[in-house]
């Protein structure tokens, strides 16, 4: 694992696992949700629409995925300061965002012929709309940590202390009485019949692939930025 | 103090703040358990009624045989059950959601008449969790009570 930590070693890793990623997780993601779009039988109550499952789970697990991702990549930071860790967690933030703002989108035009309703301030609801904010409230926090010089250390704390929030999406539509409905994949268990369940696994896998690659990219990027203004600095004080 | 033990220290100093958090967060949800939840079951209506003309949310499962047109049309009719027996008669008025079947769990929203009969606004449909193409619908009895069961885990 420290292994990693190493910048030169994780970049010399990343040029070919992003490719692999972005690629893989394309061609999977296509042909998922080709295949729930097109070839997957309607639902015996919802019809056709419950093609936007095949959307909208993923999603809604990359979310509180990406948040996951911070929370831990916060806590390696913060115990044994690495770097990398610090980078990983910035790198996570916006892809965990914008899955976030998907789920939140087809779930409302989901809800809309099901339900009834764009959007009610049920548990789950709620608690997603939420981890929407803390995501913009931490990229915002990690962006002024960089430019204004405070310690990388503030937005890895609040990474850590929104992580609470990711279990009580997953349990509130448990604890509490929601619109929402109940988890549908438990523990070994799925109430949801195999031929949407086989899509849907591969559309998880797609979008966490084509995740992962967005991370890496991100991750490469923001360690050349780093690179270039530490050249640019050094030029500088050369110069002066 | 060595490099090492530092590196210990705050592992444990932020793990110990982390079971603080998930305990101060557990406790929250369990001080909101009937705050933060988006309606009330048939039972909890009938031990704590509510006062009549107070606006509020009735949730449970719509009755097999008991939704009934008026000769209006568009006034229905229909009896919400939960666990243990518990009935509310409702009345509503206006477009139901497609997916407003009986059998199936619905959310009103409205108040509950002097009569005893609550008179919704607006009916919401609550879906199961359950997915499954139109080839397997005909369930067994025993089966779609299972599956009725199953679907009120989250309304417990």
């Amino acid at each position: 694992m420290h292994g990693f930590a190493n910048p030169k070693r994780f970049l010399a890793l990343a040029s070919w696992l992003t490719p692999l990623f972005l690629g893989g997780g394309l061609v999977l993601t296509t042909g998922a949700l080709a295949w729930g779009l097109f070839m997957v039988p309607p639902d015996r109550l919802m019809g056709e629409t419950v093609r936007i499952l095949f959307l909208h789970v993923p999603t809604a697990w990359l979310g509180m995925g990406g948040w996951s991702a911070i929370a831990i990549s916060s806590l390696v930071f913060l115990v044994w300061r690495h770097p990398l860790a610090a980078i990983a967690a910035r790198a996570a933030a916006l892809p965990g965002l914008v899955f976030t703002i998907i789920c939140l989108a087809t779930g409302s035009i989901w809800g809309r012929p099901t339900w009834g309703t764009w959007w009610v301030w049920d548990g789950r609801l709620t608690s997603m709309l939420v981890l929407a904010f803390l995501y913009l409230a931490y990229i915002a926090l990690a962006q002024a940590a960089e430019r204004e010089g405070v310690s990388p250390r503030i937005p890895a704390i609040f990474g850590l202390l929104g992580a609470i929030n990711i279990p009580i999406i997953n349990r509130s539509v448990v604890w509490w009485n929601s619109l929402h409905q109940p988890p549908s994949i438990t523990m070994g268990k799925s109430a949801i019949d195999a031929a949407f369940l086989i899509p849907l696994m591969a559309a998880v896998l797609g979008f966490s692939l084509i995740f992962g690659g967005v991370v890496l990219a991100r991750m490469r990027a923001l360690l050349a930025d780093i690179q270039a203004e530490a050249r640019l600095r050094r030029r500088a004080m050369e110069a002066a | 103090m060595s490099a090492m033990k530092a590196k210990h220290q705050r592992l444990v100093l932020i793990l110990l703040a982390l079971v603080a958090l998930v305990g101060a967060g557990l406790l929250a949800a369990y001080a909101l358990r009937n705050q933060a939840s988006y309606f009330y079951l048939p039972e909890q209506i009938r031990d704590n009624p509510p006062a009549v003309g107070q606006a509020i949310r009735l949730g449970g499962m719509v009755e097999t045989g008991s939704l009934k047109t008026q000769p209006d049309g568009v006034t229905i009719n229909f009896v919400v059950t939960g666990r243990d027996r518990s009935r509310v008669p409702v009345r509503f008025a206006g477009i139901a959601p497609d997916l407003f079947v009986e059998g199936s769990g619905v959310v009103a929203e409205g108040r509950l008449g002097p009569e005893g009969t609550f008179v919704a606004d607006n009916l919401l449909a609550k879906h199961d969790e359950n997915y499954m193409p139109r080839e397997l619908e005909g369930m067994s009895e025993d089966q779609a009570r299972t599956m009725a069961e199953d679907t009120t885990v989250g309304l417990k």
